[in-house]
């Protein structure tokens, strides 16, 4: 009896491989030199490309968890180091490399001076946004430092005649790559702002890979574009890149195409520049005598033309009206000020000093009356003083005395005769009673003692 | 400053344009305005004549022994591709 060979699946076997190889140790860690070829960098974010060397070739995936640690763009021709690990992709029953670390093959040096110098140039201000020039809007001449041979030339050329057909193009070639191309391109920009003429440059190449387009990179000629008296624009043909020299042009282009077109302006835009300023000169002018006109006839219009006579009654109207006013008010204005003259007067009246005066009068009459019966009730009183004093008097008089039989007698010279001596025998003397006197002639003198 | 020759492109439509806005603000005598338009008519046609120039050049820069120097650029060779 034949043994029933065993029939696998498909799958069953391509897993069976898998497993094989899985638990291999060479296959788990591997680690590749190769050249990138068939790229394609997915949607999803993978990347399947194919690494080769002169005598084979391996199908190779990265996936994008691994992929975005990129220090480097991979694309199409670039030499790599990468390492990873063998297995097979069952679907398919091939098997793959499945990269999770990659670095450009010798460029890793390159990288690390593409760094420094970019951040030396950098802090120098290099790079910097204030230095960017615009670009002329209307070249005469373009100057172009490239190689004269080669796509890039041919594109810039047929772009600029294209676009603009009076546009004289100066080309200054140089080599693009190898050890000669950084001092060629120093010199070609050198000559170009030496020999003058040229109002925008470009310069640059068709695309490459990072040892290619490197020249682009070295400080020399990063430092011939940003010393430039002549506007740059770097055409470096690489889109996702950037080369040193990108940063220090004026204009970065992404193609040679693209930095031919920034350098010169499509001819028929700017014919429709033109013909729409003429457009809006005749305009203007248009507007400007339409404004006029209508200024004038408003002008015209105005009352005063149409009907003059209309215009002057008004106005006589008008100062009729305000004499009439002007009246009005002044003299509401003098009744208001005699109004208030009247009231001022009233006040003064009430001040004036004769009623201060007649007020004054009437207390001095009052005090003299006073006085008046003062003194009268004083001299009353003194009369009645002097009566009884009189009376007093009266009871003391000689006279009364002399009425009661007593005399006096008076010496010839009028004295009051008191004692004998003053008389002698012989003498007269008058002896006054209380009705008359008695001249008498002393006859005896009897002395008492 | 009037139109001439010897006025760039820009020079020219950048005149053109402020001539533009002077008339559109209409802040000009009359007789100027009209001396502005007549400008603004020649800077116009300057622009234009510069643009229909088509006498292009396609020349190389070259070292001789006298120094720089220009030759015409053989173009032919551009129209063959590579």
């Amino acid at each position: 009896m034949a043994m029933q060979p065993h029939i696998y699946t498909i799958k069953d076997i391509n897993k069976y491989i898998r497993m094989k190889m899985d638990s291999d140790a060479v296959l788990s860690d591997v680690w590749l030199r190769g050249e990138i070829s068939n790229f394609t960098h997915h949607s999803s974010g993978h990347m399947y490309f194919t690494l080769k060397d002169k005598d084979s070739r391996i199908k190779c995936v990265m996936f994008s968890s691994h992929n975005a640690r990129l220090k480097f763009v991979p694309r199409e021709g670039t030499k790599v180091i990468a390492r990873g690990t063998v297995s097979v992709f069952e679907r398919d029953g091939a098997y793959q490399f499945y990269a999770n670390m990659m670095q450009p093959d010798g460029l890793g040096s390159l990288y690390l001076a593409y760094e420094q110098l970019k951040a030396k140039l950098e802090e120098e201000g290099l790079f910097a946004a204030s230095r960017k020039r615009t670009l002329p809007l209307f070249p005469v001449t373009v100057g172009v430092v490239t190689s004269p041979t080669g796509a890039a030339v041919r594109d810039i050329i047929t772009t600029i005649k294209r676009r603009m057909p009076s546009a004289h193009i100066l080309l200054a070639p140089v080599q693009v790559q190898g050890e000669l191309a950084a001092p060629s391109i120093v010199k070609a920009i050198t000559a170009m702002n030496e020999h003058c003429g040229c109002d925008v440059l470009i310069v640059g190449r068709g695309g490459g890979s990072l040892e290619e387009l490197w020249a682009f990179n070295e400080e020399a000629v990063v430092r011939a574009i940003a010393s430039s008296a002549i506007p740059v624009i770097s055409a470096v043909g690489h889109e996702t890149d950037f080369t040193l020299s990108d940063f220090a042009a004026d204009v970065r282009a992404a193609t040679p195409t693209a930095a031919a077109e920034l350098a010169v302006p499509h001819i028929q835009e700017l014919s429709g520049i033109v013909f729409r300023q003429q457009e809006k000169l005749t305009h203007a002018l248009r507007r400007y005598i339409d404004g006029r006109a209508e200024r004038l006839r408003r002008v015209q219009h105005n009352p005063i033309f149409a009907q003059p006579k209309r215009y002057f009654l008004q106005q006589a109207e008008r100062v009729d009206y305000l004499q009439l006013a002007l009246r009005n008010s002044l003299q509401a204005k003098l009744q208001q000020n005699q109004r208030k003259l009247s009231q001022v007067e009233s006040k003064l009246a009430r001040l004036h000093p004769e009623q201060r005066i007649k007020l004054l009068d009437n207390r001095l009459q009052h005090l003299q009356q006073k006085l008046n019966e003062q003194m009268l009730s004083g001299l009353k009183h003194k009369k009645m003083q002097t009566g009884a004093l009189i009376k007093q008097l009266d009871a003391l008089s000689p006279l009364k005395v002399m009425a009661r039989g007593y005399s006096l007698t008076y010496t010839g010279d009028g004295q009051l005769l008191k004692k004998v001596d003053q008389a002698e025998i012989g003498d007269t003397v008058e002896v006054k009673v209380s009705d008359g006197s008695l001249v008498c002639k002393v006859e005896e003198i009897k002395d008492q003692a | 400053m009037s139109a001439n020759e010897t006025m760039s492109f820009e020079q020219a439509l950048e005149r053109l344009e402020a001539i533009v806005n002077q008339l559109e603000n209409g802040d000009v005598p009359l007789e100027q305005a009209i001396e502005l338009y007549q400008e603004g008519m020649s800077l116009s046609s300057l622009c234009s004549g510069k643009l229909k120039q088509v006498e292009s050049k396609i020349e190389m820069l070259i070292e001789t022994e006298q120094g720089l120097a220009t030759k015409p650029f053989a173009s032919s060779s551009l129209e063959k591709g590579e």
